[in-house]
């Protein structure tokens, strides 16, 4: 039993339990949204004496938190003790696409080039990180939601603002695959 | 109890988003070549899923654990606002491979170099939050 839950999950597993986890938060009478998480962060830090957006009682989204704490907890769990610590397993396309780039296929969960600490501390190393972080952290709230809020949650209440930001989601995620990757690497 | 039922579905969370590989930049960069079903998979089958489960909630009018009706807040209609912000969210989670909660899930496998993602992230809120007025929505 143990050997057949470190091995990787198949995605059905995944979208039933993301499904659960929204309609368990749903009966607690909340609503599944990871990315509201950053806004609470920039306000318990004390960013609404400055910024009127941040100007809120943080407080009352500290269920939000406890979740990202869960969350941080989960994938702790997952590595030390649920993990068999092989490569993802991508299909070979992505792996010869990849190594154009010159990024070697998988030999854990993120590629060394970077994630690694020496690549990650790197001038472009580092600048990919902060600006990868910086574009989500303003796309998302600009959006109104990111991958939970928009394409889990919106979808699913049958949204068409949500649909038009996945749209918009890949449309982004293809310039940079196709456009930046190559420019970068 | 309060609380701690929160931490319970966000730890649930975390264990299916590593163990389904979610969290792997390798995984996103696969969904954005499209060449493999694994990630469609997921938020297909997440979607469908709660699609029928938000139906049945307004249909039956059910009530949360505390007895409240369940409320869905229809998001505002705009184009630019969804397209503009999306676009520039999709640049960000195609470049770090991680959307905003597989980010925190990264920190419990221990990939260290995704807080400056995390950093880059909260500075990105900020500035918007700072701009917002000047965007059009």
């Amino acid at each position: 039993m143990l050997e057949l839950i470190r091995q990787p999950w198949p995605w059905y597993t995944s979208g039933i339990v993301i499904a659960f986890v929204m309609v368990l938060l749903l009966f607690f009478g909340k609503s599944f949204g990871f990315s509201a998480n950053l806004r609470t962060i920039c306000s318990a830090c004390g960013a609404g004496k400055t910024v009127k957006f941040f100007d809120f009682d943080w407080r009352s989204q500290s269920w939000n938190l406890l979740f990202l704490v869960g969350a941080v907890i989960g994938g702790f769990i997952s590595a030390e003790f649920l993990s068999n610590g092989e490569a993802v397993q991508i299909s070979q396309a992505t792996i010869q696409d990849l190594q154009q780039l010159g990024i070697s296929s998988p030999d854990g969960i993120q590629p060394e080039e970077i994630f690694g600490l020496s690549a990650a501390f790197t001038l472009k190393g580092f600048l990919i990180l902060l600006l990868g972080g910086f574009s989500i952290g303003f796309g998302a709230r600009y959006a109104g939601g990111c991958t939970s809020g928009h394409a889990i949650s919106g979808l699913s209440n049958l949204q068409l603002p949500s649909l038009i930001a996945v749209v918009g989601f890949f449309i982004g995620g293809l310039l940079t695959t196709y456009v930046l990757l190559p420019l970068i690497f | 109890m309060k609380s701690i039922k929160f931490i319970i579905a966000g730890i649930l969370f975390g264990i299916v988003m590593s163990k389904s590989e979610a969290i792997s930049w390798f995984r996103i960069q696969e969904m954005f070549r499209f060449q493999d079903f694994h990630m469609y998979g997921i938020i297909g089958t997440a979607v469908v899923l709660g699609t029928i489960a938000t139906f049945v909630i307004k249909k039956y009018k059910l009530r949360d654990f505390q007895g409240n009706p369940i409320v869905f807040t229809p998001k505002e209609m705009s184009i630019p606002r969804y397209i503009i912000g999306g676009t520039i969210f999709g640049l960000g989670w195609a470049l770090t491979g991680a959307c905003p909660g597989p980010m925190f899930v990264n920190v419990g496998y221990s990939y260290w170099a995704i807080f400056i993602a995390i950093g880059g992230a909260l500075a990105g809120t900020y500035l918007y939050g700072a701009i917002k007025d000047r965007l059009p929505h």
